[in-house]
């Protein structure tokens, strides 16, 4: 099934947390090891809330929930994230 | 002015609707008033989010079709196509008008990106709206660009294609190669019919030793195929970069 979108559609939710953009930030997949762009990511949307999947091995990678008073931030399936400096 | 320390979260913010324009049976760009806007980089998009009198929302991601530049203001223009059965998309083609608010955060996305001070030459290829972010990046390099660039649409049929006289004035300049792929149903004099295959991305593309970065955005299945292709063809992955609308050309 091709039911997902991809990272890029995370940018949105995500700038409301974070000062730089996380979308072309280089990500290391706590599953399989597989390093790319979080961009290249599954994103599913029709959850409650955005999970992202490694395209690799369909690891969840990141998990954003809003609720009327907070949001939850689960980044679980992330090694790590890279962010250039500039 | 120095920056102030605080940084702006980046948040919904109203936009209000200064024109809309008739695309195709089902696809129309809304240009929007944003105060404030901050400016964007060709490929970025932003979120629109709609609320229900009930209060239930749904919110989706739909790229900007305009380049930036000083003179548009605070003016951005965005083209939606209709998903059938969509939650957000049949409002923003078939109701709202002129006049009418809309909220949005953006501008967002930093990887579908294209700067004009890039190096090497821009391969775009679009499956349906796919090639909404590639207007923008086609705009921006109408102004800026100096490297060549070459589109490639790929649409059902001559009456989908969105953009008809920017693409035919785009297509003018001698640094920029639009082509046309018919799937459904071709105009006369055109006998190629069917997707985007090996030897039309062999025939069209930029070969792998140019040195371009390619940008391939549209259904999710058609933005998987057209991925697959060029590294078979012997692309970098790390030069092709890929955006992502969903099942049929939706949610965007």
């Amino acid at each position: 099934m091709s039911d997902y979108l991809d990272g890029n559609a995370a940018a949105g939710a995500l700038s409301e947390l974070f000062a730089v953009d996380l979308t072309a930030a280089i990500a290391q997949c706590n599953g399989c090891g597989q390093t790319t762009v979080f961009a290249e990511s599954r994103l599913y949307v029709d959850a409650p809330g955005m999970i992202a999947r490694c395209a690799g091995c369909d690891t969840v990678l990141l998990r954003v929930v809003t609720t009327p008073t907070n949001t939850y931030l689960d980044l679980r399936g992330l090694t790590y994230l890279r962010i250039p400096n500039s | 002015m120095e920056r102030t320390a605080i940084r702006r979260r980046l948040t919904w913010q109203v936009a209000t609707v200064a024109d809309v324009r008739r695309e195709t049976e089902t696809a129309r760009t809304i240009v929007l008033d944003v105060p404030d806007w901050p400016g964007h980089l060709a490929g970025q998009h932003l979120d629109v989010r709609l609320t229900a009198d009930d209060g239930y929302r749904a919110s989706r991601s739909y790229s900007i079709a305009s380049a930036w530049d000083d003179s548009h203001g605070s003016t951005i223009e965005l083209t939606v196509e209709q998903v059938p059965d969509g939650e957000v998309s049949p409002y923003l083609v078939e109701v709202l008008k002129v006049g009418d608010p809309l909220e949005i955060r953006g501008p967002v996305g930093g990887w579908f990106v294209w700067k004009p001070e890039q190096e090497g030459p821009v391969q775009l290829i679009g499956g349906g709206s796919g090639v909404v972010p590639m207007r923008a990046m086609l705009r921006a390099h109408a102004v800026a660009g100096t490297t060549p660039a070459r589109l490639l649409y790929s649409v059902r049929r001559p009456e989908s294609v969105i953009y008809v006289s920017d693409l035919k004035e785009l297509a003018a300049s001698d640094d920029v190669d639009v082509r046309l792929v018919y799937t459904r149903e071709a105009p006369a004099g055109e006998p190629r019919v069917g997707r985007i295959d090996a030897e039309l991305i062999e025939q069209y593309a930029f070969k792998p030793e140019d040195g371009a970065t390619t940008y391939v955005c549209g259904p999710t299945p058609f933005v998987e195929t057209v991925a697959d292709l060029l590294v078979a063809a012997g692309h970098d992955p790390a030069r092709v970069r890929t955006e992502r609308f969903g099942p049929t050309g939706g949610p965007r």
